[in-house]
């Protein structure tokens, strides 16, 4: 049973640390503890702020843990920071959705699928280190395969690849279309 | 409304060229084609070809009369279309109902309804809790906390330090006493390529892995004055991690992975700062040296 130090020990060293931080990280920091009994205080401590009232929450992001602001607060915190934050294009997204489920992918197959030139879209995701070329292909021509960076983890806080959700899954639960509301052709006659 | 309609309320003739106009645009054919889909309520599986295909092109004449650049990929899509609806409309063989022929549309559904699967999947990313949109980390804007987790960071390195590291590893090598004729050894213009592709390779070098024992006293003295010339370039920086430590070199045009970094690097009350580090960590006085 893991005492209640070694759970604030790891706390200050999630807080302190500007990445999320692993287990394997955290084990060997903490080399004086069995890594079950680090395990088991992580999840006590993800436990302790999910269910406390806190502003910020202990998420599994990347591989690793981080301390995160609650998302319900992000309006306040964009009026502290003053930032808007990202935003990506419906092509960014898109570029960034089939690489994420059909890694290790090329060009041309992302290409194939959208119906259109991503050249620039991925280059500009990949300058973002959102997208990380993992090698070439070995077929003629040999292009280069790109797979998602643990940047692109962090970012869409998912914890690792395995927790995007199934293609299968994603057809029954789509979220609404952001863009659905859109106006169709903004281009009827003005009234005089 | 027919399509002159709409652009002569919109253009003055006069403006048609300087105008461009920001219409919902669509990410390319596909994503046109289910637009088209949705709108029409028509089964995926059944398109009705001809219909959507003017509609198709009815939408290509317009983004023609509204000066938009119709990318490539639009034509291919057109074309494909106007042969599967010319496919339709040819009479089935006996050999080919034999063969059970493919409905024309087949292909175009199956790509559909993938583009469609990662369309979904893109919005489903959109919606999640977006670092920097909706979720925030700490961030280590403050100097004081930085540095608690900096520690393993390189701090810049005093000329007189780079020299020291050069005496350690002369000492090691005796001096020769022998006179041999040896071959002309490499000019610093060579070495300093040499030691520029190495960083090009490795990204970082350790200072004595440059200078390894069994090199002659002139390629040592060769290789050192070539890091100082690169240095004098602005091609390399050279970093410490700890007083004492192992010396890096890396390459100066590599961009700088920290986003922490100060812009522009090191300065001079940088150095000062680095330099009282480094002093403190062995535990003498920095005020002696200030």
């Amino acid at each position: 049973m893991p005492g209640k130090p070694l759970r604030t020990i790891i706390e200050s060293l999630i807080f302190v640390h500007d990445q999320p931080l692993s287990l394997d990280r955290l084990a060997l920091i903490l080399e004086e503890h069995e890594r079950s009994d680090i395990r088991a205080a992580l999840e006590e401590l993800v436990e302790e702020y999910s269910t406390g009232e806190r502003g910020i929450v202990l998420v599994q992001v990347a591989g690793g843990y981080q301390l995160r602001s609650r998302p319900e607060h992000a309006d306040y915190i964009r009026r502290l920071t003053k930032s808007k934050g990202v935003k990506f294009s419906q092509s960014a997204l898109e570029t960034l959705a089939i690489v994420a489920y059909r890694q290790p992918v090329t060009r041309a197959e992302v290409e194939y699928l959208r119906g259109v030139d991503s050249g620039g879209v991925m280059k500009s995701l990949l300058e973002k280190k959102l997208l990380r070329i993992l090698g070439k292909k070995d077929v003629p021509g040999k292009p280069l395969i790109y797979g998602t960076s643990r940047e692109f983890l962090e970012l869409f806080s998912l914890k690792d690849l395995g927790s995007l959700p199934t293609l299968k899954e994603i057809q029954e639960l789509v979220p609404p279309d952001p863009f659905a509301d859109q106006p169709e052709l903004p281009l009827d006659p003005v009234e005089p | 409304m027919p399509l002159e309609d709409m652009q002569s309320n919109l253009f003055s003739d006069a403006l048609e060229d300087a105008y461009r106009v920001h219409i919902s645009e669509f990410e390319g054919p596909l994503d046109l084609l289910l637009h088209l889909i949705k709108k029409n309520e028509v089964d995926i599986y059944n398109i009705p070809i001809a219909a959507i295909t003017r509609q198709y092109l009815e939408y290509m004449d317009l983004l023609k009369e509204l000066n938009l650049d119709i990318a490539g990929e639009f034509l291919v899509m057109a074309a494909t279309l106007l042969q599967i609806k010319s496919r339709m409309l040819l009479p089935v063989t006996q050999e080919e109902d034999e063969a059970e022929m493919e409905d024309p549309r087949a292909e175009l559904v199956r790509r559909l309804l993938e583009y469609q699967r990662y369309r979904d999947a893109s919005y489903l990313l959109s919606s999640r809790n977006l670092l920097g949109r909706d979720v925030f980390a700490r961030k280590f804007d403050s100097r004081e906390l930085a540095d608690l987790v900096r520690k393993e960071e390189p701090a810049d390195v005093e000329l007189f330090e780079l020299i020291e590291a050069f005496q350690r590893v002369l000492a090691r090598v005796s001096v020769d006493t022998f006179h041999d004729v040896v071959a002309d050894g490499i000019s610093i213009a060579d070495r300093i390529a040499e030691v520029l592709s190495l960083l090009h390779a490795e990204k970082t070098i350790r200072f004595d892995a440059l200078l390894k024992d069994g090199m002659t006293r002139d390629l040592l003295v060769v290789t050192f004055l070539s890091i100082l010339e690169l240095c004098k370039m602005k091609l390399i920086k050279i970093t410490q991690a700890e007083s004492l430590g192992a010396i890096w070199l890396t390459s100066a045009s590599l961009p700088d992975d920290e986003p922490g970094d100060e812009p522009g690097g090191g300065t001079a009350a940088d150095d000062v700062m680095n330099a009282d580090d480094d002093l403190e960590t062995e535990g003498t006085v920095a005020w002696e040296t200030a």
